[in-house]
């Protein structure tokens, strides 16, 4: 961007594409925010007027907000715990030349090609069905009772789901990065008398951090609001009420979308927060 | 102590030999050169040494002891790698500390082996930065670091300085040199470069798709060396080799001259020839000189002063008793 003109015309050439995204941003934000300040009953009455606070005051109070939120952060911490461990470990086995290795790759990334309501169905009918499912006759070989999963575990079962979608992602990212490691900085290690696993602790490790950061980053945020595995199985009973649950629930089965407005804002402060903290505690190592 | 002794030691990936069965003698304390072109399994037998690979067949002893099978931390050896290898998320403090954290050396002792290393090395200044801080010749010298805080039997050198440009590679090259006469272990160093293996070395090893061609200090392989390939690798420029008529009138298939070996003069001599390129040098000139039977270009050295120019025709006799003499097979004849 050297000249005048060239900056000009980079300008004029960016317009479009800035124009269509603020616009695609603020005009539900800004919707969310009027509505939220609105009593809006659509199925009953329709606008009845401003509120102030109203909203945000029942929302707050009600007695299943604070549950949600903890769910909401229980679903998107167990997740992001099994998944980057679970990624570490396959991604260090599957750089380990073998034979097959190209097919098997494929397979490990194949989960990530389903759609998540597919594969809640699939867990749902298939698995964690306590009298056909797979699970259930693995169990009952063992002579033990099924477990009825989707409502004696419920959250543990949204968590194990989601994580099958998600580790293909990780593993993918933690693959890339594990061969992206010089292996004489390995050989070193080796020589400077580090066994294997101290080689893994002290070499690997820091050396995938850029990665994990990455991993940890975008699964939270697309973690947050996760809503068609829940939708699909529990239907937000036994609680695996999420935020995103709550809000669908006031605006759609309590026609209140008022209300549900309110909970999007609230929605919108949960993410910052997480996002700010994440961002101290792993934001550093995405610093070259 | 350090000596190593590779006992009918081979290697091979599959089915290719890199290295068939070869005896090699490294003593204590010698600075021993590994030099070769590309390819040609020098690399492999530092890591055959040092460890990294299985060796396919033999015996490597180290200091008497059977050390075939004995791990590379165990071996007591020190590498440093042509990329470095440094771990890029510690300090260069750490890096230094690394196989003394690993080997369970008392902290105090490691800072003062730490501190004893950055001063040999001119790395005080920059202990707590990182890898990708330092330029080129400290990160080389951090790596040597590395290897020295650990007091091993001995260094192992894998083209170390490759990666350097010229000028810091005459530096690196004399540090070396001088860190060898200092602590008097035993070190072993590859390259392709032979200009590095003859100021260095005690001991040079020739080696040509995974054979010893010929093991000897820098000026045994300049004044006999014991075949063609050897009296071609050798010295710089190159070696001329005359083939034809000319040798056979020695009474050889190829004979050698090198370029310091001719006399020039600009009225008379054995060959005529046209001069090509001349390359100035200040001290002396290189003369690319065509139309000596046998032989195009031939190379030889002048003196700087000598007004010479494309295009000149000029007289070289060879000095008949520095001449290199070899038989159909490429072996010398004496």
């Amino acid at each position: 961007m050297a000249t005048q003109h060239s900056r000009s015309a980079a300008r004029l050439m960016m317009a479009p594409a800035v124009v269509l995204l603020l616009g695609w941003m603020l005009v539900p934000l800004t919707m969310t925010l009027y509505f939220s300040f609105k009593k809006y009953l659509p199925l009953r009455g329709g606008d009845l007027g401003w509120v102030g606070f109203d909203n945000y005051v029942r929302f707050v109070t009600s007695s299943a907000f604070w549950p949600s939120v903890l769910t909401t952060l229980t679903i998107v911490g167990g997740v992001l715990a099994i998944t980057v461990i679970l990624g570490i470990l396959l991604a260090v086995l599957l750089n380990q030349p073998m034979w097959g290795q190209g097919v098997v790759r494929i397979l490990v990334i194949a989960p990530f090609f389903v759609m998540p309501t597919v594969s809640a169905l699939v867990w749902k009918n298939m698995f964690m069905d306590p009298n056909y499912g797979l699970l259930a006759y693995l169990w009952e070989f063992f002579g033990a009772e099924p477990v009825q999963w989707l409502s004696q575990a419920s959250l543990t079962s949204i968590i194990m789901i989601v994580s099958w979608q998600w580790l293909p992602f990780a593993t993918l990212i933690l693959l890339t990065a594990i061969q992206s490691l010089d292996s004489e900085q390995l050989e070193a290690a080796e020589m400077d008398g580090a066994p294997s696993t101290k080689r893994f602790a002290f070499i690997t490790l820091p050396h995938l951090g850029r990665a994990i950061t990455v991993v940890i980053l975008i699964q939270t945020i697309f973690l947050l609001s996760i809503f068609a595995e829940i939708f699909v199985t529990t239907g937000g009973a036994f609680g695996t009420k999420t935020l995103t649950y709550l809000i669908f629930q006031r605006v759609l089965e309590s026609q209140n979308v008022g209300l549900g407005s309110a909970g999007g804002v609230y929605a919108i402060i949960l993410a910052n927060i997480v996002a700010i903290f994440l961002m101290r505690i792993v934001g550093k190592n995405l610093d070259a | 102590m350090g000596q190593i002794k590779l006992n009918k030691v081979s290697k091979s990936f599959g089915e290719t030999e890199v290295i068939p069965p070869l005896d090699l003698t490294i003593e204590d304390g010698e600075f021993t050169v590994f030099v070769g072109p590309s390819g040609c399994g020098k690399s492999t037998l530092l890591r055959l040494i040092a460890g990294l690979e299985d060796i396919t067949s033999g015996v490597i002893e180290i200091d008497g002891l059977d050390a075939t099978n004995v791990p590379p931390a165990k071996r007591g050896l020190a590498m440093v790698f042509q990329s470095y290898a440094l771990y890029p998320h510690m300090s260069v403090r750490k890096n230094i500390a690394f196989p003394m954290k690993m080997a369970g050396v008392p902290a105090d002792e490691q800072a003062r082996r730490i501190t004893a290393a950055a001063e040999a090395l001119n790395l005080t200044d920059y202990l707590d930065r990182r890898p990708g801080q330092l330029s080129g010749g400290q990160r080389q010298r951090v790596a040597i670091g590395r290897a020295i805080v650990r007091e091993p039997a001995a260094f192992l050198f894998d083209e170390p300085l490759s990666n350097l440009d010229a000028a810091l590679r005459v530096g690196m090259r004399l540090e070396i040199s001088e860190m060898h006469k200092r602590l008097a272990t035993t070190m072993i160093y590859v390259t392709h470069d032979q200009v590095e293996a003859m100021t260095m070395a005690d001991k040079i090893v020739v080696l040509r798709a995974g054979v010893i061609e010929q093991v000897g200090t820098p000026l045994e392989l300049y004044h006999t060396p014991c075949n063609e390939f050897v009296a071609g690798f050798i010295g710089s420029p190159q070696m001329n080799l005359l083939k034809g008529d000319e040798a056979a009138r020695h009474g050889a298939t190829t004979i050698g001259i090198r370029p310091e070996h001719t006399d020039v003069s600009q009225t008379e001599g054995t060959w005529k020839g046209v001069v090509g390129v001349a390359e100035h040098l200040g001290s002396d000139t290189f003369l690319h000189v065509h139309g000596v039977p046998g032989c195009d270009p031939m190379t030889v050295r002048v003196d700087g002063e000598l007004p010479v120019r494309h295009g000149d025709t000029i007289y070289l006799t060879p000095q008949l008793d520095k001449l290199h003499k070899f038989d159909t097979q490429g072996l010398r004849i004496d």
